[in-house]
């Protein structure tokens, strides 16, 4: 059977459940679902936060998101990709991103959803700006982000 | 060629998009932050720190030292904060 890939860009909140069903359905094969939520914390260092706002390029970050998935297929025997990532005004406890992955035995599902995950916060072109009391600012990239991208790098 | 602009370098150069038509002489994306920055006091603004501006060409990631000949479209952003 071909691997399923859902890759979606979304203003709207998902249902984790949903997806899962979604990328499990019709198969037998699969052992193992890893899911990794990254959720809108309500402080940054000790500042409050009101809210995130995301900015994406659209175009390049389905392109970017697809190739990181079609890596992840090529490392690991993947039977099952799910990426969605919000985008527009997000308020503390929403959901932001979504990776699920699915496979045979548990050790490629783990694998692949940390490498996407790595790779995703490294890579895509997507942008946070938060807002607080002290107003409204960019969020920085972490310099630890393009280091555990770095670490996936075959030597 | 287009080229697109976010976060804050759109909020610093004033705009998110517009056409370019740079003269031969300007070969690189390096070249191209270069040239733009030498418009007026709001690019040079925009672009005063290059090493800390991205580039993409045609949807994909490139370095500074890329050739932009034959680009469609190239987007010029700070480094990515999404996941």
């Amino acid at each position: 059977m071909t691997a399923k890939v859902t890759i979606r860009i979304q203003e709207a909140d998902f249902d984790i459940a949903r997806e899962i069903s979604a990328l499990t359905k019709g198969r037998n094969d699969i052992g193992a679902v890893v899911s990794f939520s990254g959720i809108c914390r309500d402080s940054d260092d000790g500042n409050a936060i009101a809210a995130l706002t995301l900015e994406h390029y659209p175009g390049m970050a389905e392109a970017e998101i697809a190739r990181h998935v079609e890596t992840a297929m090529s490392r690991w025997p993947l039977t099952g990709v799910s990426v969605i990532h919000r985008v527009g005004r997000i308020v503390p406890g929403e959901n932001i991103v979504l990776v699920l992955t699915a496979s045979q035995h548990r050790q490629a599902a783990f694998a692949g959803a940390e490498f996407l995950m790595d790779y995703l916060k490294a890579n895509a072109p997507f942008w946070k700006r938060e807002e607080s009391g002290s107003g409204t600012s960019w969020v920085e990239a972490r310099h630890h982000d393009d280091q555990a991208a770095a670490r996936w790098t075959k030597p | 060629m287009k080229v697109k602009y976010f976060a804050w370098v759109r909020e610093r150069v004033g705009k998110s998009e517009e056409t370019i038509d740079p003269p031969d002489s300007v070969r690189t994306i390096e070249d191209l932050m270069a040239w733009l920055g030498r418009r007026d006091e709001t690019y040079a603004h925009a672009f005063e720190t290059p090493k800390v501006i991205r580039a993409a060409i045609d949807h994909a990631h490139v370095r500074p030292d890329a050739a932009i000949a034959g680009a469609r479209e190239i987007a010029f952003f700070p480094p990515m904060t999404g996941g």
